[in-house]
């Protein structure tokens, strides 16, 4: 980590205000929360949509339904490899219906696509939702699937050997958004 | 579940080092936490309207059952089936078994069709350990003589964790035939290494010698055995493995160590009650106490799924033809 060259391009304040709008436009596009229900990627996805929820109920007086999704069985690498430890699998918790209802899918990153393949996979085997929008804080493109958010934080045009590292208090302790020029694991 | 989970712990091992499921004898109690935790996820996917995901598509499972097993086969093949894995049952009555084929010729011959996975389960101690040195497969024991059942360790472990949150330092009173049972080895190791208090009980004849080497506190007692318990686990009578005349009759047992709701009293008023099954009613546990307020003996079975998901997710990232050919 040390001798990687790293930017902010999101400070706490940012992605604060960030939240906010998109909040904003979920009410706009949706003419209200009727319906709606957040759901959100393991891991930061699940406190993005969490912090949205608070903020829907702060314009709307609603509480909107929000449950967490974890993608690991339904990642197409899998079993790409035919050696090595397996990903390690963590809780879903989706305690509502989503049959009918219009679900706001939120992730940190959009990146190539296999994550929300996965994610949109997953989420049609919990029912028949009316809808699903797609929510991220940073887009930093190069898909490999034809897969657009609906709402977007920050369109971050990146190169493929940098890497989006979004940090959240409720897991690394303080909000940012870093592009480091190289890829650390 | 009405509440999103706050934990997000690093595990502190994320694989399993074998190939294989030979016994718990053989785990770090980091490995039997890795499964524990990954069967909690895995549990979730039993209350979904489709209840199957993806994650073992295009692999093959191949149930060997040398022995009779309901419960337990039914258990593997829902679990293989919930992962998407393609399956299939091999019973000892339908098998060249009967045409006089040994177990290393079938296992071989199985092997050349190249499955994935082998879920073994043998009259012989050892059967397991015996195919993990000549397959390339991954060998899963679903219950070896009266050597270890580790997959029931790894549930009942699971369940006793859903209810008191911990196994350490937790009173684990287990009752019946000691002699025969593969479960009890593998609770044995499972318990006491991670941390719990295991009393073992049952008649001097069907008490294992060399017990106590274990760290375990035999007793032919059952009142001190479930004396303040956390949990009390019953072990079946195994009639079909003895051969010789251990106690004088099945009442003369039930009345000595049947678990009655009158010996229940002496536990904790939280105990659970657990049973591996199938139960002998009326001779090893009373019916009032299997279908009584303590008893989790139908959560056990729910949760045998759960965690057989597990085992089969995570060791499936294990063999290599490729490398190993």
């Amino acid at each position: 980590m040390p001798d990687t060259k790293s930017a902010v391009v999101m400070d706490a304040d940012r992605i604060s205000r960030t939240l906010t709008r998109i909040a904003h436009e979920i009410v706009e596009r949706n003419k209200g929360v009727e319906d709606l229900a957040l759901v959100g990627v393991r891991t930061r996805g699940v406190h993005i949509a969490r912090r949205l929820a608070r903020t829907l109920r702060e314009i709307t007086k609603n509480d909107i339904p929000t449950g967490a999704l974890d993608i690991t069985l339904y990642r197409d690498d899998l079993m790409r490899f035919a050696v090595g430890p397996q990903p390690v699998v963590r809780r879903t918790e989706i305690p509502f219906s989503i049959d009918d209802k219009k679900i706001l899918l939120v992730d940190d990153v959009l990146y190539t696509g296999r994550t929300t393949r996965a994610a949109l996979d997953a989420l049609i085997d919990f029912g028949r939702p009316k809808a699903i929008q797609l929510i991220v804080l940073v887009d930093r493109g190069h898909r490999e699937l034809p897969i657009k958010a609906d709402y977007v934080g920050k369109n971050l045009p990146t190169n493929p050997e940098e890497s989006v590292r979004v940090r959240l208090q409720e897991t690394d302790g303080q909000d940012e958004v870093v592009l480091q020029q190289e890829a650390t694991v | 579940m009405t509440t999103v989970h706050d934990v997000e712990q690093k595990p502190a091992v994320i694989s399993l080092r074998s190939k294989d499921l030979l016994g718990i004898a053989e785990m770090l109690p980091e490995e039997i936490t890795l499964v524990l935790d990954t069967a909690d996820a895995m549990k979730e996917i039993a209350s979904r309207p489709i209840k199957k995901v993806p994650a073992l598509r295009g692999k093959t499972v191949v149930n060997l059952f040398f022995e009779p097993s309901t419960r337990t086969r039914t258990s593997f093949e829902i679990a293989e089936k919930r992962l998407s894995a393609d399956t299939l049952n091999i019973a000892i009555a339908t098998s060249s078994v009967v045409k006089g084929e040994t177990l290393a010729d079938t296992a071989m011959n199985l092997e050349a069709m190249r499955p994935d996975m082998i879920v073994l389960r043998h009259s012989s101690s050892g059967a397991c350990h015996l195919l993990s040195r000549i397959c390339r497969s991954a060998i899963i024991n679903a219950g070896d003589g009266t050597h270890e059942h580790p997959t029931q360790a790894l549930l009942d472990a699971f369940t006793i964790r859903e209810h008191k949150k911990r196994l350490k330092g937790l009173k684990v009173a287990i009752v019946g035939d000691l002699l025969h049972s593969r479960v009890l080895r593998s609770n044995i190791h499972l318990l006491t290494k991670m941390g719990a208090d295991v009393w073992v009980c049952g008649p001097p004849t069907l008490m294992p010698t060399d017990i106590r080497r274990f760290g375990v506190t035999p007793t032919s007692h059952v009142e001190d055995a479930v004396a303040g318990a956390d949990v009390i686990m019953m072990l079946r009578i195994q009639l079909e493995r003895m051969e010789g005349a251990y106690f004088p009759s099945l009442r003369e047992y039930f009345s000595v160590f049947g678990m009655t709701e009158e010996r229940v009293k002496r536990a904790n008023p939280d105990v659970m009650i657990m049973h591996p099954g199938p139960m002998n009613r009326g001779v090893e546990i009373a019916s009032e106490v299997a279908d009584g307020p303590y008893s989790v003996i139908l959560e056990q079975v729910a949760n045998g799924v759960a965690v057989r998901m597990a085992v089969l997710y995570l060791l499936a990232g294990g063999a290599d033809y490729e490398e190993a050919a």
